[in-house]
């Protein structure tokens, strides 16, 4: 059973995947901005300009190069970067892990602090303590991730400088990797020092983007919370002399948590999105960054693999969620 | 399987702990051995003879330390020996002649040959190599070494040649390091002769270059540069101010003011070969020379700059800076409203009944570029002008140039690092270029003879005869000579460059 699930949505997966491959080839060609144009000299003439468009595959029918492309993908073969002379692949699996990185521990921050502050919440429901949470709360979810970012930037780089604004790492300290995973590399290697290096130059962007997720999760969670807390089954568990800490996040709190894993899904994804813009604010060199100059510079062969790669990133999460929340229930695993 | 002890897990955590707390570094704190640059872009590649980062003005700076150019150029623009130490034409100008430098050597210890310049000049040469100038480079060919110097027939005069082996891809390569590691493997382990060697980098986070103990210019007066590449203008001024860098560049003009004036922070903010200009498309009500002249004497663009730039600008009269050499004080456009009003009743216009069209600019590419767009129609609406603001990105901008087809007026700036009138207003201005805007007969054929003229004298006059002829038939609206703001520790010692590039061998000590 599960595994016709997982079947069909991989087949959906590869669906889809095509019908962004195909949108994300035209799209780059209708809108304005030819990498050629972007490069091509004063005093260059129609010929250099006709023989540039031939060194970078430009020069062909538009369903020929699509021919050529996907034909390459599909062998995993997406290109060669036009600015960075450097094959797609290469540099997508370059850059991703410290993408990757950066989101999961943002997530992780999230839920823990989404998790604990919506608990909190329903602990101290209809006191002063739940009205200070909801209100926070919801600062926390009109201010976007950017406007967070420069925030961090302003008072823990200006004006409180305790931590490292830009960057993955310290470049003396960027030595004996094996891998892209820095973090996890260098914690399971023991280099417990540049690990620290490398978090504190992940607190601010993981901050960033993990407040707006946490305010989704608070908001989300301590609304299913406090409708589980009126459940029969809570009742009978508080007349049996539960305390309303174990009643909460023994009883209530199992029932309530499917709702906001999968919204918490949904919400992910975005904030692979949001990296987009917080990378480039603290110069962290993740696929985000990466984004942002391949689109100043119309590198078409890159945009279409990062585009890919980011539709199989949320296709993926979908498809965890999804198991997830099938997996911890059971009217859903049996549907 | 990890087997961790407790006192190995109090060990990491408190190694973790303690590397969290170390502090930053203060703006006041003293500059080491280490030069950090909070850099204002990305460096895409290592390749400085193909691709689009190879005509990419803003990163010559970081591709002038690791390699070295034919030709060298002062921070004036004056051009010196490089890899060249001499270089010239014969009688007829049919053949030139190259002398290399002797005694230099790679950065992994090989010689650097003429083979070598020869080889990078026949490659950048290529219609097919993806070099966006191979235009330039494939008017020289049948090279014959003798010894160190070099001979080579070129195809038609280039007066301009030479001044090219120091601007947008004249730079020499390693010919048997490059065809033994290929294209990529060069990405990978870049060498060059230049004063700094490659030691690590991580694209879109840093470069660290380490000094090169065997230049031939001499060694450089940091062992370690960092280039930080900080594209955000935010997170540069955070850099500096927090003392995480030891210098940035292209800062905002009020964040410049603010932070010069702070303790351990000292700025220069000189004028740079770069302009702010507005091209004029022909067509339409662009053929109306009243018009076109009323649009260049409505601006005031002393206000401009006093007002919007924090006086931090050069206003111009034709698309030489003054450090050009075609730069002519004499050539005056006047702000002079009255005139630019009558000249406009006289086409049979006015406040009431204004001339319209669109201009087109950037938004945030160049200091306050919209705005600056927005106080100029406002200033053309005074004298009866009503143009509507497009606003658009700079990829749209090339293409739409290149096919002809900007809107009648578009903002845009325009480079010119050796200053020379061919790569300022006649590539701006002649018809054949596709970067030019005004495609005319009468302008095309007084550019025209001058792209061979070989006496030098008379060809920078006769740019100076064209800058004057378009500025009185308004061809191009220039605007302004922009100035690059610096920002650095006291403890430093930073000279201008009026090119743009922040070379830190050169320009760049200790105090």
């Amino acid at each position: 059973m599960l595994l016709s699930v997982v079947a069909n949505r991989v087949g959906m997966a590869l669906l889809t995947l095509a019908g962004v491959a195909v949108v994300v080839f035209v799209l780059l060609r209708v809108v304005p901005g030819d990498p050629v144009a972007m490069m091509i000299s004063p005093g260059a003439g129609p010929a250099d300009i006709a023989a540039l468009k031939a060194h970078y595959g430009l020069d062909a029918p538009l369903p020929e190069q699509f021919w050529i492309w996907i034909r390459g993908v599909v062998t995993g073969d997406f290109g060669t970067s036009i600015t960075l002379h450097l094959p797609v692949t290469e540099v997508l699996a370059s850059r991703l892990p410290a993408t990757l990185e950066l989101a999961i521990l943002a997530l992780l921050v999230a839920v823990v602090f989404g998790g604990s502050f919506a608990i909190a919440g329903t602990l101290m429901r209809r006191t002063i303590g739940e009205t200070i949470i909801d209100s926070l709360n919801s600062i926390l979810l009109a201010v976007p991730d950017f406007i967070w970012a420069l925030a961090l930037v302003l008072l823990f780089a200006v004006a409180i400088p305790v931590l490292p604004l830009t960057g993955r790492i310290d470049p003396e300290l960027a030595e004996g990797f094996t891998t892209r995973f820095y973090l996890i590399e260098s914690v399971l290697t023991g280099r417990f020092a540049v690990a620290g290096d490398i978090i504190s130059h992940m607190i601010m962007p993981t901050v960033a983007l993990a407040l707006p997720l946490a305010a989704v999760i608070v908001r989300l969670l301590k609304q299913s919370l406090k409708e589980a807390m009126l459940q029969d089954y809570v009742l009978l568990a508080r007349i049996k002399g539960f305390r309303e800490l174990r009643l909460v996040l023994q009883e209530a709190l199992r029932n309530a948590v499917g709702p906001t894993l999968a919204l918490t899904g949904v919400q992910f994804t975005f904030l692979i999105g949001g990296t987009v813009i917080v990378e480039r604010i603290f110069a962290y060199p993740g696929i985000g960054n990466l984004a942002i100059d391949a689109v100043i510079n119309r590198d078409f062969p890159l945009i279409q693999g990062l585009v890919l790669l980011f539709g199989l990133i949320f296709i993926l999460i979908n498809i965890g969620v999804d198991l997830t929340v099938a997996a911890l229930n059971p009217r859903l695993r049996h549907a | 399987m990890f087997n961790i002890s407790r006192r190995q897990a109090l060990a990491a955590s408190g190694g973790l702990i303690g590397s969290l707390l170390v502090p930053q570094r203060f703006a006041t704190a003293a500059v080491g051995s280490t030069l950090n640059i909070a850099y204002n872009v990305n460096l895409p590649s290592f390749d400085p003879q193909t691709g689009p980062s190879s005509v990419n003005p803003t990163i010559q700076a970081i591709y002038r330390s690791i390699f070295d150019q034919y030709i060298g150029q002062k921070p004036n623009l004056a051009f010196e020996p490089g890899l060249l130490t001499g270089w010239g034409w014969n009688d007829d100008k049919s053949k030139v002649w190259m002398d290399v430098r002797e005694g230099v050597v790679w950065h992994d210890g090989t010689p650097f040959t003429p083979e070598d310049v020869v080889w990078s000049i026949q490659r950048k040469a290529k219609p097919d190599g993806g070099n966006p100038v191979a235009f330039i480079w494939a008017g020289i060919d049948n090279f014959k070494i003798d010894g160190k110097r070099i001979t080579a027939d070129v195809k038609q005069y280039d007066p301009v040649i030479f001044k090219w082996m120091a601007f947008l891809t004249g730079y020499v390569l390693p010919k048997a390091y490059f065809e033994k590691v290929g294209p990529q493997g060069f990405e990978k382990k870049p060498i060059g002769t230049g004063p700094y060697m490659v030691d690590a980098y991580e694209g879109n986070a840093y470069l660290r270059l380490k000094a090169n103990p065997k230049y031939w210019g001499g060694k450089p007066a940091f062992e370690t540069v960092v280039f930080k590449f900080v594209p955000d203008a935010t997170s540069r001024v955070a850099e500096i101010e927090s003392g995480s860098s030891d210098i940035t560049l292209e800062v905002p003009y009020e964040e410049y003011d603010r932070l010069k004036a702070k303790t351990g922070l000292k700025g220069v903010c000189t004028p740079i070969s770069d302009i702010g200009m507005i091209f004029i498309t022909n067509g339409g009500v662009m053929d109306d020379k009243n018009v076109r002249l009323a649009m260049t004497h409505a601006v005031d663009k002393d206000t401009i700059i006093k007002k919007l730039l924090r006086g931090y600008g050069v206003p111009i009269a034709t698309l030489e800076a003054p450090e050009y050499a075609a730069f002519d004080p004499s050539i005056k456009v006047p702000y002079d409203p009255a005139m630019a009003t009558k000249l406009l009743a006289a086409s049979g216009y006015s406040k009431e009944k204004p001339v319209k069209f669109t201009i087109q600019t950037t938004r945030g590419f160049k200091p306050k570029d919209y705005e600056m767009i927005q106080a100029i129609v406002g200033m053309w609406r005074n004298v009866g002008i009503d143009a509507n603001i497009e606003i658009y990105e700079i990829a749209k901008h090339f293409e739409l140039r290149m096919s002809h087809k900007l809107a009648p007026a578009a903002f845009y700036n325009w480079g010119n690092a050796i200053g020379d009138p061919t790569t300022s207003t006649g590539f701006a201005m002649f018809s054949k270029s596709p970067h030019s805007a005004w495609h005319s007969d009468d302008l095309d054929a007084k550019i025209g003879p001058l792209w061979g003229e070989k006496d030098e004298k008379k060809r920078i006059q006769g740019w100076k005869d064209v800058d004057k002829y378009i500025a009185e038939q308004g061809y191009v609206l220039p605007l302004l000579q922009y100035a690059q703001p610096i920002l650095y520790k006291s403890d430093l010692k930073v000279t201008p460059n009026v090119s743009g590039a922040l070379q830190p061998a050169t320009l760049v000590s200790k105090a």
